[in-house]
């Protein structure tokens, strides 16, 4: 483990500075949604995430933004493990009558102000589920949205960049309130 | 041969195994063999007025179909405890019930639907729902915790009843079915292409497996051969995700006994393995690149030397972290004799996967079935009988070796040539897929009518693996379940459907 530790001082980070313009993006837009965060939410924005009904491809990419690569925590947005500390709810899937219920009870249990982003196509509208006896829908059948991040599944960039528009978006209400 | 001892009418369009229509007698005969151990319960669905099973036997498949009269069927469950979810799932699904099950709960219907066996009769019903009867535990001290289905972590929903006295679990009881989709009833009747978009969402971390699984159905049914590099790629991919999903589990499963450093060394890996996908394939999950024919295009130019730098960076890498996970004892006394699984329940379940392989069942699909190119790939099949959470953690371990071995054997032989050919499948035709996903063997079946599907069924192998994960965490304390429950990673949705 020492060697290990050790070895991770030397090395660059792999959070990449910007070795190709993709990997630039993705450093400018975290940062970007840390600035933001701060502004709006002093130094953190918790986030609960709640799968309603997805095939799970959308939580391995969320799983993605905690990686060393993303690493979304430095910005201060983490997940945590309960509605009750969570500022934003990330809800995917299309909501299936069986979860339909959990739903609504998790964002009951959330606290004000909050935010709802959901992720994924079948989120807007049960994407390829849609129709099925089992399928409710999209997450604004149930719960109130701010903000949808398309894509089956969505990439990790596409994640940051949506929470970035949610801040924006909570900004702008803020303004005009 | 198992085909020898079924007599019954034979289904001539079925492919590549026999399926055969038996009477009451020989499927009660069956029964008798799957509960003496004599043969493995390898899948077990409903269809209009019928119900089929899958049989395996040594490297040898048949599926055998009994006719329900009055919508009833002699019960496997009864005397085959892996069968139970399964007709459980019938029942709700398709209100076929089966004759002597004990065990009448719902499995998949929690009340909510708005109609009864959705996929047989369809009958409206209130979505009032009754209470769950969990089974009783009694005795003195005990009290119960109940989990979910909204978890603490970011994955999929599910409820767990634990019974315990103080720190020790007594009985966990599972209650799944949350993220029942109903798939099954959005593929009757559509596409082959729509379908197998659906097959590929059924679980997202397998989306390969599956989408190769229906595609080896579907090609079955029809008749065709896909082409050889095509077959090879798609083995790429399976490797690709193997890889992926095991360093992701390798790293959870440390993260749970708060070993972060473990999990965040692994992430790169997992991360290295998804980017290196996408440059192939354009998709760092590659879903709906497997397509019925072959595949939805060709691997990118620059794949090959990406892939050859990733294994080249994975096996400069990945020795130290197994030498820190071998090495940290603190980590193994977590990992060491936690979650023990018997040998005879793996067997008698014939639980698929690194669950199964943990606990002395050398099955894999990609070895036992032979299905290509694994016939012409050289892979050996790691082992363990230690049972633990880390031997499960040891399998995968080994299996990423091979993972990356098969990577380099599919770019020595890979053969040149176009990737897709028409499908084209004209009147009624049937079809079985296997596929070995990371986490086991998943089974499509398959019944087309055209080139539309009539029935599609689609069996994870979360099925056979989730009941003993309520036998591994037995006698062991709250605080590991994560623990164990990582170490088997069973599917939610592949389960739920």
């Amino acid at each position: 483990m020492r060697k290990l530790l050790f070895e991770s001082l030397f090395r660059p980070p792999f959070t990449e500075k910007a070795p190709s313009p993709d990997d630039a993006a993705v450093t400018e837009l975290a940062t970007a949604v840390g600035h933001a965060a701060r502004r709006r939410l002093g130094r953190s924005l918790s986030i609960r995430e709640v799968d309603a009904g997805s095939c799970n491809g959308c939580e391995l990419e969320i799983h993605a933004l905690n990686n060393a690569y993303y690493d979304v925590e430095r910005f201060g947005l983490r997940f945590v493990a309960s509605p009750r500390h969570a500022d934003v709810l990330m809800v995917t899937g299309p909501v299936t009558r069986n979860m339909r219920e959990a739903l609504e009870r998790t964002y009951d249990a959330t606290p004000n102000p909050k935010w709802v982003v959901a992720i994924g196509d079948c989120a807007r509208d049960g994407g390829c589920f849609a129709g099925s006896y089992a399928v409710v829908g999209g997450v604004s059948e149930v719960i109130p949205v701010d903000l949808h991040i398309a894509g089956c599944p969505p990439t990790p960039t596409a994640l940051l960049q949506g929470l970035l528009a949610l801040l924006e978006q909570v900004d702008a209400g803020a303004a005009t309130s | 041969m198992l085909i020898d001892r079924i007599p019954g009418h034979r289904v001539e369009e079925h492919k590549p195994t026999p399926r055969v229509i038996v009477s009451a007698e020989t499927w009660r005969m069956l029964t008798a063999e799957l509960a003496a151990g004599r043969t493995m319960l390898f899948g077990l669905w409903g269809d209009a007025g019928q119900v089929h099973m899958a049989l395996l036997e040594q490297g040898e498949i048949v599926v055998v179909t009994i006719e329900c009269r009055d919508g009833k069927f002699p019960s496997v469950g009864q005397v085959h405890p892996p069968a139970i979810r399964l007709e459980r799932a019938i029942q709700d699904l398709y209100g076929l019930e089966s004759l002597d099950l004990r065990d009448r709960r719902p499995w998949l219907d929690h009340d909510r639907f708005g109609v009864k066996h959705p996929l047989g009769a369809h009958v409206e019903a209130s979505p009032v729902s009754t209470p769950y009867q969990f089974l009783p535990s009694e005795g003195e001290s005990l009290h119960q915790i109940a989990v979910g289905p909204v978890h603490a972590g970011i994955i999929e929903p599910g409820h767990f009843r634990f019974t315990v006295n103080g720190e020790t679990v007594v009985r966990l009881e599972q209650r799944l079915g949350y993220v029942h989709k109903g798939i099954e009833s959005l593929m009757a009747g559509t596409s082959i292409e729509k379908a197998s978009r659906l097959a590929g969402r059924t679980s997202g971390d397998s989306t390969v497996a599956y989408a190769l699984a229906f595609a080896n159905a579907v090609e079955a049914a029809a008749e065709v051969q896909v082409p050889a590099r095509a077959v090879f790629l798609r083995a790429l991919m399976a490797e690709l995700e193997r890889l992926a999903n095991h360093f992701g589990d390798i790293g959870a499963i440390c993260n749970d006994a708060s070993f972060v450093l473990m999990h965040a060394q692994t992430g790169i890996l997992r991360e290295r393995c998804l980017r290196a996908a996408d440059v192939c394939f354009g998709h760092r999950l590659m879903m709906d690149r497997i397509v019925p024919g072959g595949l939805a295009r060709d691997i990118a130019p620059e794949g090959q030397t990406q892939l050859r730098a990733l294994i080249a960076e994975i096996r400069k890498v990945f020795p130290q972290l197994v030498e820190l996970y071998d090495n940290t004892a603190s980590l193994q006394d977590r990992t060491v004799s936690t979650g023990f699984v018997q040998p005879s329940l793996v067997r008698q379940y014939g639980a698929g996967g690194y669950v199964g392989r943990a606990s002395g069942r050398a099955f894999d699909a990609r070895h036992n079935l032979k299905y290509p190119p694994y016939d012409q790939l050289s892979l050996d099949i790691p082992v363990l009988d230690a049972g633990d959470v880390d031997a499960r953690v040891w399998i995968r371990i080994r299996e990423v070796d091979q993972s990356l071995s098969l990577i380099e054997q599919i770019f020595d032989r890979l053969p040149r040539g176009p990737v897709c050919i028409d499908l084209n499948p004209s009147g009624s035709r049937e079809g079985l897929g296997v596929a070995e996903a990371f986490r086991g063997d998943v089974l499509v079946w398959v019944s087309l009518e055209g080139d539309r599907i009539e029935r599609c069924h689609l069996r994870d192998p979360s099925w056979f693996q989730w009941p003993l994960l309520e036998a591994a965490i037995e006698n062991n304390i709250v605080a590991d379940f994560p623990l164990c429950n990582k170490s088997f990673n069973c599917s939610y949705s592949g389960h739920d459907l």
